[in-house]
This record gives structure tokens, sequence and C-alpha cells, in this order.
């Protein structure tokens, strides 16, 4: 006869104590381990919300600055260099400068370290009758952006158009039965069409572009343009177009400047508001999430001991229950000369192995749970992403030692209990 | 060198009352039981026969006197040793026989060895005591398995499992019919038959009739012997 033997034997009888004790263990072993994965879940879900919060403001803010770059390319947060002595109420009026300045002008700007421009666009741009055509056209000669030379390569806002090679407006190969590949004669020269814009509703319709160098060999001006597009990014300052000019002139004394439009404006500080949404968005989720916390948090403050507190007091009560109901047994050890300290380890060594059957009992059951409510409260995470190994060791270590403590009051008054007494009352 | 088993002289023990004066359950005992001896007590209900027995058994500290079990006075060990030299020595025997219920047979005469008794051949030995208490069959069973007559004997092999040389019995027959009370009596001669000794106390005039020597006890005193031959 061993102790374990007599502890084992003495389980498999009273199996009503021991199951109840038992389920009481893995109860507080569940709650521990189920409340522990909802906190986690709880922060995974909010990294995940903030993550996807971030991602979904990044492409957004992508997207906004790739539209406002467009629109600033033709409705004007643009800055627009004209020739010296160029009358702005004629490009007002006609759409264009009848003054030209050398190309190099673009050259010099490109080269320099202005900070306030990102793109630079030369165009020569004239209205003219399509002699082929009998139609009037806006002809555009563009060599494509310019890269600036201190500035890390992007990508360019308008590519440039080969020479031989011709881009319609959508009322010139609409009414002339253009398409793409198509060949046609411009004053005298032949082109390839090598894409043909939609409709946009303003003077593009009727515009043709072509390369620069060829449109300045037709109209007998060569190397001079008429216009510098210039896309200026830092549109959140006050008095850009003062900022602008000061570098400009500082580079080409004489030319004249202005700023074309204010929608540009509106989409970037609409961009800018976004932004600032999105960050306020952000900043509530987080907000709202750390709230949701902190009251799992004071539920599980709250819970934890409790359910501590009831599995410690049900083992107690269980014990003491069950040394009562020991009591002529614990009379006769104790008379056939079994040390107390035999006894006492007789019942903490139960206590220590309901605690242990408890532990087997609750983990198992907390991964049902967490498996069987992984889509409604555990926001589909794993079992290995909301319970650590550690947390399972302590409870494998920790509740078997609280299991023995809670027991350990009735067990030692069990084993101290004067055996005479007991023999006299039963 | 005494073949006295048991020397009690001048015992007193008394309970303390919350109301009145202590009640005084033993007043000077004295006797001698040798091995060989079975000696029955006699008494009424409260006469303090079960008293003496926790006494004489090192459960029950008295309050006067002295108790010497093969010359050793276990109330001058510690709480330690007298719980070691109790599974030694001594052996009891109670009316409602105190079996493990969860234990069977086999493993509750096996039970000396939690008190520390020898574990080497106690199995062999515990099977040829039950062998010779005719309980070879029952080895497996456990008690609620049994008849009252053999959970007696079952406890009765318990006492002796451990080497214990004398055996207090507590109303060992209150339980059992008159056919199994003589058998337990019949094993309980010969335990003292054997070099042992039995102290028994008893409200049966029948069992009281199979012991070797019979005393009467009265208010915690030791009266005239009934058909005393050698107790003192």
């Amino acid at each position: 006869m061993t102790l374990r033997k007599l502890v084992t034997l003495e389980l498999a009888y009273r199996k009503l104590n021991f199951l109840l004790a038992v389920a009481a263990i893995a109860a507080a072993a569940a709650t521990f381990l189920l409340t522990g994965a909802l906190l986690k879940s709880n922060d995974l879900g909010t990294e995940a919300m903030v993550t996807a919060k971030v991602e979904e403001t990044g492409r957004e803010m992508d997207r906004l600055e790739d539209e406002m770059r467009k629109s600033m390319k033709g409705l004007g947060f643009n800055i627009y260099v004209f020739p010296e002595g160029q009358d702005l109420g004629e490009v007002h009026d006609q759409g264009y400068a009848s003054k030209t300045m050398p190309e190099e002008y673009v050259d010099r700007l490109a080269n320099s370290k202005v900070v306030t421009i990102n793109h630079l666009l030369p165009a020569l741009t004239r209205k003219l009758l399509w002699p082929e055509s009998k139609r009037t056209i806006i002809l555009i000669g563009i060599r494509g952006e310019v890269p600036l030379a201190h500035r890390n390569p992007m990508e360019p806002l308008i590519d440039p158009v080969k020479r031989g090679s011709i881009v319609l407006g959508s009322e010139l190969h609409q009414s002339l039965g253009f398409k793409e590949g198509d060949k046609l004669s411009l004053m005298g020269r032949e082109f390839t069409v090598s894409k043909c814009h939609p409709e946009r509703g303003s003077k593009d319709d009727i515009t043709a572009w072509i390369n620069l160098a060829e449109v300045q060999e037709m109209l007998d001006q060569r190397g001079l343009i008429n216009q510098i597009q210039a896309l200026e990014c830092n549109c959140t300052t006050v008095d850009r177009l003062a900022e602008i000019r000061k570098d400009l002139l500082a580079i080409l004394p004489g030319v004249e400047i202005i700023e074309v439009g204010s929608q540009a404006l509106a989409r970037a500080e609409a961009r800018m508001q976004a932004g600032v949404t999105a960050a306020r968005q952000l900043a509530s989720i987080k907000a709202h999430r750390t709230q949701l916390r902190a009251k799992l948090e004071s539920l599980a403050e709250l819970v934890l001991p409790l359910v501590a507190l009831m599995g410690v007091a049900a083992v107690g009560v269980l014990t003491l229950l069950n040394v009562r109901e020991r009591t002529p047994e614990i009379g006769l050890f104790l008379a056939i000369g079994v040390q107390s300290r035999t006894l006492l380890a007789a019942f903490l060594l139960k206590a220590v192995a309901t605690g242990l059957a408890g532990v087997l009992l609750g983990v198992p059951a907390a991964a049902l749970v967490l498996t069987a409510l992984r889509g409604t409260l555990f926001h589909n995470h794993g079992i290995s992403q909301l319970v650590t190994p550690s947390q399972v060791a302590a409870i494998v270590i920790l509740l078997p030692v609280f299991a023995a403590m809670a027991a350990w009051l009735p067990s030692f008054w069990a084993s101290r209990r004067e055996p005479a007494e007991i023999l006299r009352h039963d | 060198m005494t073949d006295a088993l048991l020397q009690i002289s001048a015992l007193e023990k008394r309970y303390p009352t919350k109301w009145g004066g202590p009640v005084l359950a033993l007043c000077g005992i004295d006797l001698t039981l040798r091995r060989g001896d079975f000696l029955a007590l006699r008494g009424p209900s409260g006469c303090g026969k079960t008293t003496l027995l926790h006494c004489v058994g090192a459960l029950l500290r008295p309050d006067g006197g002295k108790v010497l079990i093969d010359g050793i006075d276990p109330y001058a060990l510690g709480s330690s040793a007298r719980s070691a030299f109790r599974a030694a020595k001594v052996g009891f025997v109670f009316q409602n026989f105190h079996l493990v219920p969860y234990l069977s047979v086999l493993d509750n005469v096996m039970l000396c060895a939690l008190a520390g008794g020898p574990r080497s051949h106690l199995e062999t030995q515990a099977r040829d005591l039950l062998e010779k208490f005719r309980l070879s069959h029952r080895l497996r069973h456990r008690p609620s398995e049994l008849s009252v007559g053999e959970q007696q004997r079952v406890a009765l092999v318990r006492a002796v499992a451990g080497g214990a040389k004398l055996i207090l019995a507590d109303e060992p027959t209150g339980n059992l019919d008159a056919e199994n009370g003589g058998i337990l009596l019949d094993q309980l001669a010969a335990f003292a038959a054997d070099g042992g000794a039995v102290l028994m106390v008893t409200h049966d005039p029948a069992a009281s009739d199979r012991a070797g020597h019979r005393r009467n006890m009265q208010d915690g005193r030791l009266t005239a012997a009934t058909n005393d031959s050698d107790a003192n």
C-alpha cells in the first residue's frame, strides 16, 4: 500500500466529490485562458483595424494625390510661364501666347535648384487652319516632361509624342473618322495617329499634339516655345505665386508668370482634409478600441479573481466535506499509527491531483470554446495566436498549487485530530 | 526480564465538563497482562472501558498513573514516535470494524505499510494471514462485498499484520451473530495462545466467558473479578 495508491482508489471511490472539484478547477482554468484570449483577440483586432485603416488612408491619399496631379495639369493649379512682354490679356483671349521664348529656358529651369516646381512641360501652341481637312485646330508641339536635374526621377505626367506621330482630340478624330494607326497629312507632312483621346469637353477636343521639334519646323520657329507649364506641388503655401515668381524670375528674368484656376487648390485642400479626417478616424478607432480593452480588462479584473476564488473555495469546501465524510477513516489511520504528516500528504496529494485533472479538462474545454466562438467573439484568430504556451504552463503549475493551498486548512485540521476523540464518538 | 506485555498502575483519566467538575473516567486502575493472556472486561456503558482501551493503546494520555507496553511508556515518547510505537506494538479491533470502504481486503490488511510498517514480504505475510483466517478467496473483494463476520476477521488480520503482540478489542462481537462471534473469539484466543495478549471490553457475557480471564468494571474502577484466575 502506498500513498499514491490510497489517493487514487479514494478518488475513484468518491467520484462526485472529485468531479465537482475538478469541474471547479477546470472552470477556473478555462476562464483564465478565455479571458486572456479575449484580451489578445481585442488587441489583434485593434492592430488589424488600425493597419487596414492606415493602408486604406494611404491608398486614398495616393489616389487623391494622383487625381490632383492630373487635375492640376488640366485645371490649372499650374504655373504658366510666358515669354517676356507677352500680353496676358491676349493669352486669356486666345488661349496661348503669340510671343515666343527660347526652348533653352526650360532646360535652364530644369537644371536650377528651384524647389517649388515639380514638373516642366514646354510647348509651342498655335491655332491654325488644317489645310488638308479645312478645319481650325489648336496645334501643340510637346516634348514631354523635362526632368528636373536635382530630383529623383518620377513617372512623367505626359509622354512625349514621337516624330511622325500625332495625337488627336475627340472632335477631330470622330468628325474626320480617324483611328489609331491611320495615316494623315498635316501641312504637307505625313503623320500616324498614335492616340485618340476620349471627349474631354474642352479645347482639347479640337487639339492635335505632335512632336515639338516638328511643330517648330512646320511653323519655322526652330528652338522656340511660347509657354512652359510648370506644375507646383507645394500647394499648401499660402502665398505660393509670390514665392514661385521670386524663384523663377531669378532664373528667367522678365518672363510672365500666372497661376491658372483654384479648383486644384480646392482638391489639394480636400486631400489635406481627407488626410486629417483619416487621422481623426484612426485616432477614434484607437480610442474606441482602447476603451473596449479597458472595459475587458475591468471585466477580467472582476471575473478572474472571482472565478479563482470560487474555484479555491469549492476545492476547500469539498475537501472539508471529504474530511468530514472520512472522519472514521481518519480515526482509524491515526489509531493504527499512520503519521499526521502522512495523512496531510494524502489530502494534499489528492488536491494536487484534482488541480491537475482540472487543468487537463479546462485547457481542452477552453480550446473547444475558442474554436466554437472563433468567428464571433475571437475575430477568426487561431488558438495559437490567442493562447501562449507560457499561459498554459502557468495554469498547469499554479492551479494545482492553489488547489493544495485551498485544501490545506481542512487537511491540516484532519491530520491533527485526536484519534481517541473520533473513535469515542464513532 | 518479565514476560508482562502490559503493565498499568494507578491509571487515572478525567474528562472536563462545561458545567460542574470533571468526570473521573478511570480511578487508579492496576492491571497486568502477560503473553498468552486473554482478558475480558465487562461493565455497563460509561463505566470507562473504552477510555481504558484508549489509554492503554497510546491514543489518550492519562492524567495519572503509568502504562508500560513491552516495558516502554508510550506517553514518554513524542507524538510521531508514539504513532510509530503504536503501529509496531498495538493492534485494534473495533465493534464497527473500521475497514476502509474503497480498499480491497488485501489492501485493508496492508494499511500498516502506510504507518511505516515493514513493506518487504508484507504482501506475502498478509496473504498467509488471510489464508489462515479463511479469507484467501476474498482478497480482491471490497468490505461491502463481505459478510459482517468476514469483515471483522479482516479487521483482526489487519490488527496483527503489522506484528503487534497486544490486541485491544472494543466490543468485537457487538455486531456479529453467535456463530461469527464464536469464530472471532476462537481466533483471538488463538492469537493469545501464540504468545500475544488480548484485552477485550464487552457487554456480551457469552464473549466474556470465552476469555481466559475476566474482570468487571464499575465507575472507572476494576471490581472483583468474575472467575478471576490470573489477572491482577
